[in-house]
């Protein structure tokens, strides 16, 4: 089963096993991680789910669809270049290993 | 001595959320979350969404898993009813005579549907959709079913019809208004649906109500129409709106109108009680103004949520205020909608294409809405706009 590693902005971190097919922000409030929010279930309507994703993966991932690049501009945190809502990512067998960086804030 | 505790009725999104948030803004006394229904609580848009289309199970739609609670020191106490509460003592009395002291409560109770009141709206293969357990005996029925026929013309009905229709059964949709989703929509956005949903298949009644449900040995296969139509179905599904589960507030003296009713801080009239969600009628100032208002949405229940966990943390003075937006999905259209739209004279359309656009709604200069279909930046920029606006009336 794919790995996937959420790293806290205090650095603390926590490698989870993510059933392939799974969002990233379900398995992050399944596995009990803090600071995905995820208000909206997972719709890419409130950009509570924000992360960075680890730079040795950003090109690995399927790119962003426009609802949620439009929703990436709405982020507590700043956006950057690797900035993805974690709702929107599956579990896949090539993320096996993807590090995501989870922001301080979800709220504006 | 009433123990620093903080008791919350309902776990739906509101009442599952003020568990959260304040957990998270660093209340350290204790949370008691109690539901009538049993099971972890779980979040109500997929249920006529991913789950009704086979995308996702029940166990993908909770919130969070039981270690959650846990962990959180959230005491959960699920399949016992509030029989009563006691402002005086400060106390609940749960199903099994369980007695449960607050300091702070919050009323979370959310909505049922409505039911239907024709003869045979009690025949099996006749539904509605709120819980998780409705939902599960409704999948069930989508995937017998041949031909469904659909009362009510609101989000979750319209819905399940383009669910329906996608995979190549019948459904007719009756509607008793002249248009459909006529309380949140504007009438050109209505229209624009109504022609979707004939395009897509849907045989869309309007101005039509039910009469009469007919059945064979107890089991649904028809619906008489007001304007006596017989329509072969071996599924209804009924979503007529929903009203404000408000009896245990009301049975303790709470002042009750179609809703709780709450101040501008969410607070009863009992200030020791809050009352957020489906549940709540709240003020709400567009500028013009202030009406009581009830709403039934996540955004609602979740803003509302933070709001009270932060009056009770200590943290926030000021009045409520927040944005309403909604969504919906049907035949591959994304319907958003920022503000309330109700009470516009003015709309300014902006068209990308046939199915992309937005509808801006004001009232003389004053921005009230904006729905837009396909059309995400332009929902989150009305979003942006609506905030700031409120934002600056709060300052007044």
């Amino acid at each position: 089963m794919p790995r996937i590693t959420y790293v806290q902005s205090d650095a603390t971190s926590k490698t989870c096993d993510v059933p392939v097919g799974k969002s990233l922000m379900s398995a992050a409030q399944s596995n009990g991680i803090s600071g995905i929010l995820g208000e909206c279930g997972g719709q890419a309507m409130c950009a509570t789910c924000h992360v960075y994703v680890d730079d040795n993966f950003v090109d690995v991932l399927p790119g962003c669809a426009e609802e949620e690049s439009v929703m990436l501009e709405e982020t507590a945190a700043d956006r950057r270049p690797n900035s993805r809502l974690s709702c929107q990512i599956r579990s896949s067998g090539d993320l096996d290993g993807l590090v995501l960086h989870i922001p301080s804030e979800q709220l504006w | 001595m009433s123990a620093r505790r903080v008791v919350i009725v309902g776990a739906g999104h509101a009442g599952f959320h003020t568990a959260c948030f304040l957990r998270s803004g660093g209340w350290t006394g204790g949370i008691t979350l109690i539901d009538s229904a049993p099971g972890m609580p779980y979040q109500r848009p997929p249920l006529s969404k991913d789950f009704l289309w086979g995308k996702q199970e029940l166990e993908d739609g909770i919130f969070r898993p039981s270690s959650y609670f846990f962990d959180n020191q959230i005491d959960l106490i699920v399949g016992r009813r509030v029989l009563s509460i006691d402002r005086g003592l400060k106390s609940l009395v749960l199903e099994g005579k369980f007695v449960v002291e607050y300091e702070h409560l919050v009323i979370a109770t959310g909505s049922s549907p409505r039911a239907l009141s024709v003869p045979g709206a009690n025949l099996d293969g006749v539904v509605s959709l709120s819980t998780s357990a409705d939902a599960v005996v409704l999948r069930e029925y989508v995937e017998q079913a041949r031909a469904v026929v659909v009362v009510g013309g609101g989000f979750i009905g319209l819905e399940v019809a383009s669910m329906v229709v996608s995979s190549g059964k019948r459904a007719v949709v009756l509607e008793a208004a002249d248009r459909i989703m006529g309380r949140a929509l504007t009438r050109r956005m209505s229209e624009y649906f109504e022609r979707v949903h004939r395009n897509s298949g849907v045989d869309l009644q309007l101005a039509t109500g039910v009469s009469a449900i007919e059945g064979v040995a107890g089991v649904v296969c028809s619906v008489v129409t007001t304007s006596e139509e017989r329509h072969e179905a071996d599924l209804v599904v009924v979503g007529i709106g929903s009203s404000a589960n408000d009896c245990v507030a009301a049975d303790s003296g709470l002042a009750t109108d179609r809703g709780v009713l709450v101040d501008t801080h969410l607070r009863c009239s009992d200030p020791t009680v809050f009352a957020i969600g489906d549940c709540a009628r709240f003020p709400f100032d567009r500028g013009r103004g202030v009406e009581m208002i009830r709403l039934e949405s996540v955004q609602n229940a979740t803003d509302q949520a933070r709001y009270v966990a932060q009056q009770i943390c200590g943290e926030s003075t000021e009045p409520y205020v927040a944005v309403p937006w909604f969504w919906t999905e049907q035949f591959g259209r994304k319907l958003q909608i920022a503000g309330l739209v109700d009470g516009f004279d003015r709309i300014e359309e902006d068209a990308r294409d046939p199915d992309s656009f937005s509808l801006s709604c004001y009232s003389g200069d004053t921005l009230l809405g904006v729905e837009s279909v396909n059309a995400p930046r332009d929902h989150i920029r009305a979003r942006r706009q609506l905030h700031d606006l409120l934002a600056v009336g709060n300052l007044h």
